[in-house]
């Protein structure tokens, strides 16, 4: 009974976690499903969406909450015109080309943020930081709770532009047959920016929904990108239910790892699962063919 | 041979420049840029020859970085004996990560992903476990002699890196004239006609990588007798691994040369940096981050394509 008292909170707090892990891995899967690329700068794309959380809420006053009506519209703009005019203009075709601008972007990214910002830890407070919901028994961060609620919204906002509207339409059938798609009449550069920007949205909506629980600094990406990378090969690349179950699990395997190894020993795990995803199914639990 | 004779007249002509130039920023320039080609040339072994691309290769460095100090402060054995040791480990681990990845067909991507995901997991490793040092870091206590591959004057680091990046010169330019190189870049340019011309993909690919490890190594060798000090950040950080692709890929990737044309570019550009902004946290990565974006996109062939574009407009331009 003692050991599930322990391991109950643990496990619930995981999935509170894992939920925004998914969100963050959701727009990575979007992004690897059409334009079939590993987006290198996910992770400082995130960082810069929380400093402008961050901003918003130090110079206008305008809570986490409030940002979310700004931050997910501004980021996809920052997505938007990344794809069309950087990494859209030197893909020239070649898939090593993307892997190799998303990481060029990703350095400059983090080091001006390092430049302008320093490496001073920043939080943004507001009163109920603190709050804590009773559940089962667990007592849940209320952050983390709307958190989840929030990232199971977003997924299912997603789900429905993908399966019910034209550019969703449009977006998967980029996805399949790109030659095609061209060919019917879509603009294919367009889809490729607007799912580039999409993606990078819900980082927006990630940042909005972390910022009250969390912190920011110009390396805060780090620790996000491994994770989604995983969350990402573990549910299969370009699948949204791959990414939703996968985030939940690496958010519990994250705090279970951590309850039993230590802090630093426990992220081993994920890492562990990574590679062994990698290696022995690199399609994932629930993806396609690559 | 031509190439190989130019590479003996750069070689030589690097030789004997510390004879003419007294002052030790010039020599820790030179000893910048060679240990500089030297990284690149491994990456660049695997990367432009094998067409491999790995975003890891700090896992390398760091394991020759570790290898030599820690054998040196907890064993008490010889550093030249570590610098052999610390090649070799680097070397296993790169055959491993090989083997693993390689069997599995990761390509691509995947291959970036996973290497990447390997220097992470030994960073934390040797953030956690006692005989590294953990966070603390290790530190090789000073005690200059040849005998302790440590020294007083620069000139004898300059020497050690010059025959450390000769050596790997030489592997890069056998590449380039032997079986095993014309498979190594068969596999790069179309995999599938390769292996149903009978090339066996999983041994020539181990092959590539296990000499780029061993160079990587090396160059983690000379880092940590260099600077006498190592933490879990400076051996397996993304730093290593971004520069050990950025000097190829600005140099022009798998060409012999390219890697030293990077090194000196960058070690200028970085030079520059320093000079109009000064030490202020992250311009200079920055930089090199915007660099890396605009050679991909302009000179997807390195500086080293500058000079056959350059070529093929003069040719263009002449009247006809």
């Amino acid at each position: 009974m003692s050991e599930f008292s322990i391991l109950l909170p643990s496990v619930l707090n995981g999935i509170t976690t894992g939920a925004l892990y998914a969100l963050v891995a959701l727009g990575l899967t979007l992004i690897y499903g059409v334009l079939h690329i590993i987006n290198f700068a996910h992770g400082s794309l995130l960082m810069l969406a929380l400093y402008g959380v961050y901003f918003l809420a130090a110079g206008f006053d305008i809570g986490p909450y409030q940002a979310l009506v700004f931050m997910p519209a501004a980021m996809f703009a920052v997505g938007y015109v990344l794809q069309r005019f950087v990494i859209g203009k030197a893909s020239h075709d070649r898939d090593e080309n993307i892997l190799l601008v998303t990481l060029g972007l990703s350095i400059v990214i983090e080091n001006l943020a390092l430049y302008f910002f320093r490496s001073d830890t920043r939080v943004v407070d507001t009163p109920w930081s603190f709050e804590t919901v009773e559940l089962l028994g667990a007592f849940l961060p209320l952050p983390k709770v709307i958190a989840f609620f929030g990232a199971l919204a977003t997924a299912a906002a997603l789900w429905v532009l993908m399966t019910r509207t034209d550019l969703g339409k449009a977006i998967r059938a980029v996805a399949k047959e790109r030659k095609g798609a061209r060919l019917v009449g879509i603009d294919v550069d367009h889809v490729f920016a607007m799912s580039f920007g999409i993606g990078i949205a819900c980082l927006g909506i990630a940042a909005c929904l972390l910022m009250p629980s969390y912190y920011v600094t110009p390396q805060v990406g780090h620790g996000f990108v491994l994770i989604a990378f995983t969350i990402v090969v573990l549910g299969g690349m370009g699948s949204f239910v791959g990414a939703l179950i996968g985030g939940l699990f690496i958010g519990v395997v994250e705090s279970l790892g951590g309850l039993f190894l230590g802090e630093s020993l426990g992220q081993i795990g994920i890492f562990a699962i990574f590679i062994l995803i990698l290696l022995f199914r690199p399609t994932g639990l629930l993806g396609h063919k690559v | 041979m031509k190439t190989l004779a130019i590479l003996a007249v750069v070689f030589a002509a690097l030789g004997v420049l510390p004879l003419f130039v007294v002052s030790d920023v010039w020599l820790n320039s030179l000893i910048a840029v060679l240990y500089a080609a030297l990284l690149g040339q491994a990456w660049n072994i695997l990367g432009g020859y094998g067409g491999q691309f790995s975003f890891g290769h700090a896992a390398f460095f760091g394991t020759g970085a570790y290898t030599v100090a820690v054998l040196q402060v907890q064993y008490g054995i010889n550093p030249w004996i570590g610098l052999v040791a610390g090649a070799a480990a680097a070397g296993l681990v790169a055959a491993f990560v090989g083997a693993l990845s390689f069997r599995y067909g990761l390509r691509g991507s995947y291959f970036a992903l996973v290497t990447l995901a390997f220097a992470e997991v030994l960073r934390i490793l040797s953030n956690s476990v006692p005989f590294t040092g953990a966070g603390v870091g290790i530190l090789i206590p000073l005690d200059p002699g040849a005998e302790n591959l440590q020294f007083a004057h620069k000139s004898g680091y300059f020497w050690m890196i010059w025959a450390m990046a000769l050596a790997a010169f030489l592997a890069a330019w056998w590449l380039g004239h032997s079986r095993f190189g014309a498979r190594l870049m068969a596999l790069r340019d179309n995999e599938d006609a390769a292996r149903a011309l009978g090339v066996s993909a999983l041994r020539i690919k181990l092959g590539g990588i296990v000499m780029s490890g061993v160079f990587s190594g090396l160059a983690g060798v000379f880092y940590a007798q260099h600077y006498l000090y190592l933490d879990p950040g400076l051996a397996y950080g993304p730093a290593i691994s971004v520069e050990s692709l950025l000097v190829p890929i600005v140099g022009g990737m798998g060409t012999l040369f390219g890697p030293l044309l990077g090194a000196a570019a960058l070690h200028v550009l970085s030079e520059v940096t320093r000079d109009i902004f000064g030490d202020a946290p992250g311009i200079s990565l920055a930089i090199y981050g915007a660099l890396l974006i605009f050679i991909v996109m302009f000179l997807p062939h390195g500086l080293a394509g500058l000079g056959r574009i350059s070529a093929r407009r003069l040719i263009r331009a002449r009247p006809a």
